[in-house]
């Protein structure tokens, strides 16, 4: 395959005898630059093809005019100005696609408070308690298992857990801590962001542990010596030695967050409103300037937030 | 070891196992209500212990087509899982020697794994209605749609694993040797037989590994698919349609089908790799073996 090379270094040509000659030839008529794009070229046209233009799909459609059924592609801000209806008459109070997206960043944010501090604690006990290489990988498959499975297998697992007579409800009933089952277990915001932590600090696990295993146990062994605490030696030396991690996991977390629609729509019982979900109720109306128009605002918030932290480390020469 | 561990290890052991059952408790709870008796419902205690509901799902007489579904995402599963390892491998071939839009390529998989999936699906659905409207407009009038599961369904999915595939090729080759290659080309091997010989051995057991993230991240795709497959559905779909209506456990033998399914490939990659390690490690050093 790597046939630059043999191109470079064309050494001892009389080795090669009678059909290696032919083929030798043959190899040496595709230039290395030529064989990169065949090797390359193949998934550069997927994504493409199913990636990048689709996105400029979403921004042109979402200039265009609709109406019922049917797109109308002739130039039109509509899908722009229908999102925002009355928000500036509301004025100072939200609009309702204002405060959509404020109880998106809001979710987010919790979700990614939670996932990082449960994923932190869990990287460091794999990356520095857990000695023996075979525990570790023992250890971080086990963490791994759950993720091979349907995200919305392992929503529904919460049904028989937090419904109005799940296990949670009817053991503190009996106990006697409440009188009625508590309702707004399921298929609230609590739930859904029980299920989004369920679902998502495997994210935050494996960057940050990936950072952590990378860190020279010499550099912490130093900070005791040098008399630094424990939570002098956390502070000081693992956390910044860990920070491209965190901020790989913390991406990963808050686009999954963001655009999410599924987790919301199942554990909030379709009654959360949340940015993902805008999207997915105008596309069911057949609204696709509308939806698209959402999807550019939605894009737009999510690249902000990932330029803001790559600010924080090079992501590129972190893989 | 020897020299007793902190107090900090035991609060975070204890804080790792809490974890772990928080992952699995959950799932244990659906695996075993999916053997609810046929009187039994969504929640505990149980109510008798049987197959029924899992059988009733292969009758079809349930609320879903389970065996078209099924047949439907394992064709899927299958295929993205053969063109995610070989378009993998070729760009992780290419990535090796600097070219062209290599950042191009680079930073499209990135921006595919992090851009919120419902924006890829809502494109790419947008994408194949545009093209269904350009063939009506001027060819055939009577043309229904190119959306379906191996046009725009496939390529929702592989938007999804390429990236995983690509940044696993990464991995690979920043431990491979490629003195290795060297010494092949030495005894006069041609590029080709490199490849195939000492190359493709020494990193089959990682692609076995991409397959196995090709096709159980697609056999549990859900979010891309949603706008992007046409008029059929997936498993995942039809267990999310599940969830607004669902009354009885086969919502539950449902969940335990599919992640039976996930485990089985997951276990027999795993083993493949583990054979195939071993079989390295025995045959992989010529050592001591004398001269042939």
């Amino acid at each position: 395959m790597d046939t630059s090379e043999d191109i470079l270094h064309p050494a001892s040509p009389d080795l090669v005898r009678g059909s290696e000659t032919k083929r030798a030839a043959k190899a040496a008529r595709l230039s290395p630059s030529f064989i990169s794009w065949l090797q390359a070229g193949p998934m550069m046209l997927v994504f493409l093809a199913f990636f990048l233009i689709p996105l400029v799909f979403v921004v042109i459609v979402s200039f265009w005019d609709y109406n019922e059924y049917q797109l109308l592609p002739a130039f039109s801000g509509r899908g722009y100005t229908d999102t925002f209806e009355g928000c500036i008459a509301q004025l100072p109070d939200l609009c309702t696609i204002g405060k959509t997206y404020l109880k998106t960043l809001k979710l987010c944010f919790m979700v990614w408070a939670i996932t990082l501090f449960i994923g932190f604690w869990v990287a460091y006990f794999l990356a520095f308690h857990v000695k023996s290489k075979t525990w570790q990988m023992g250890l971080s498959l086990l963490c791994t298992i759950p993720f091979w499975t349907s995200n919305v297998i392992r929503m529904i697992a919460w049904i028989p857990l937090l419904g109005r007579n799940g296990l949670v409800n009817s053991g503190l009933v009996k106990t006697g801590l409440i009188n009625h089952p508590l309702e707004w277990l399921l298929f609230s915001e609590f739930s859904v962001v029980l299920a989004l932590v369920h679902l998502f600090t495997f994210f935050m696990v494996v960057p940050i542990f990936n950072s952590m295993v990378r860190i020279d146990k010499s550099l912490i062994e130093a900070a005791y010596d040098a008399g630094a605490t424990g939570f002098q030696t956390l502070v000081n030396v693992v956390i910044p030695l860990a920070k491209p991690g965190i901020v790989i996991g913390s991406i990963f977390v808050i686009t999954i967050v963001m655009g999410d629609f599924i987790t919301i729509g199942v554990m909030g019982g379709q009654q959360i409103a949340a940015a993902g979900k805008i999207i997915e109720t105008r596309v069911n109306a057949l609204q696709f300037p509308a939806a698209a128009a959402n999807a550019v605002i939605l894009l737009a918030i999510t690249f902000l937030i990932i330029t803001m932290m790559s600010r924080i480390v090079d992501i590129k020469k972190e893989l | 070891m020897k020299e007793g561990r902190p107090r900090s290890f035991y609060v975070l052991a204890v804080f790792f196992a809490a974890y772990v059952l928080f992952l699995y408790g959950p799932m244990i709870a659906i695996y075993v209500l999916s053997f609810q008796g046929p009187q039994g419902g969504l929640t505990f205690p149980m109510n008798g212990v049987s197959t029924f509901w899992i059988a009733k799902l292969f009758q079809g007489t349930g609320i879903v087509d389970l065996g078209a579904a099924f047949r439907r995402s394992l064709l899927l599963g299958v295929i993205v899982m053969i063109v995610t390892v070989v378009l993998s491998v070729a760009a992780g071939m290419a990535f090796r020697r600097k070219f062209k839009a290599q950042s191009i390529l680079f930073y499209s998989a990135i921006a595919s794994l992090i851009v919120p999936s419902i924006i890829t699906s809502l494109g790419i659905s947008l994408e194949f209605r545009i093209i269904d409207d350009l063939i009506k407009a001027h060819w055939n009038e009577n043309f229904e749609t190119s959306m379906g599961l191996l046009t725009s369904g496939l390529g929702a999915h592989l938007t999804w694993t390429l990236p995983f595939g690509l940044l696993i090729m990464f991995a690979i080759f920043n431990r491979f040797d490629p003195r290795l290659e060297e010494a092949a080309r030495d005894l006069g091997a041609t590029p080709w037989q490199t490849f195939r010989h000492v190359v493709l051995p020494i990193i089959l057991p990682s692609v076995i590994g991409i397959g196995l993230f090709g096709f159980t991240l697609s056999w549990d795709e859900l979010a891309r698919s949603s706008q992007a497959i046409g008029a059929v559905n997936t498993l995942p779909l039809d267990l999310q349609g599940l969830t607004t209506t669902v009354t009885n456990p086969d919502i539950y033998a449902l969940g335990t089908v599919i992640s039976a399914v996930s485990f089985t490939v997951i276990t027999l990659a795993l083993g493949t790799i583990h054979v195939l390690n071993k079989r390295q490690a025995a045959k992989g050093s010529d050592a001591g073996k004398g001269l042939v």
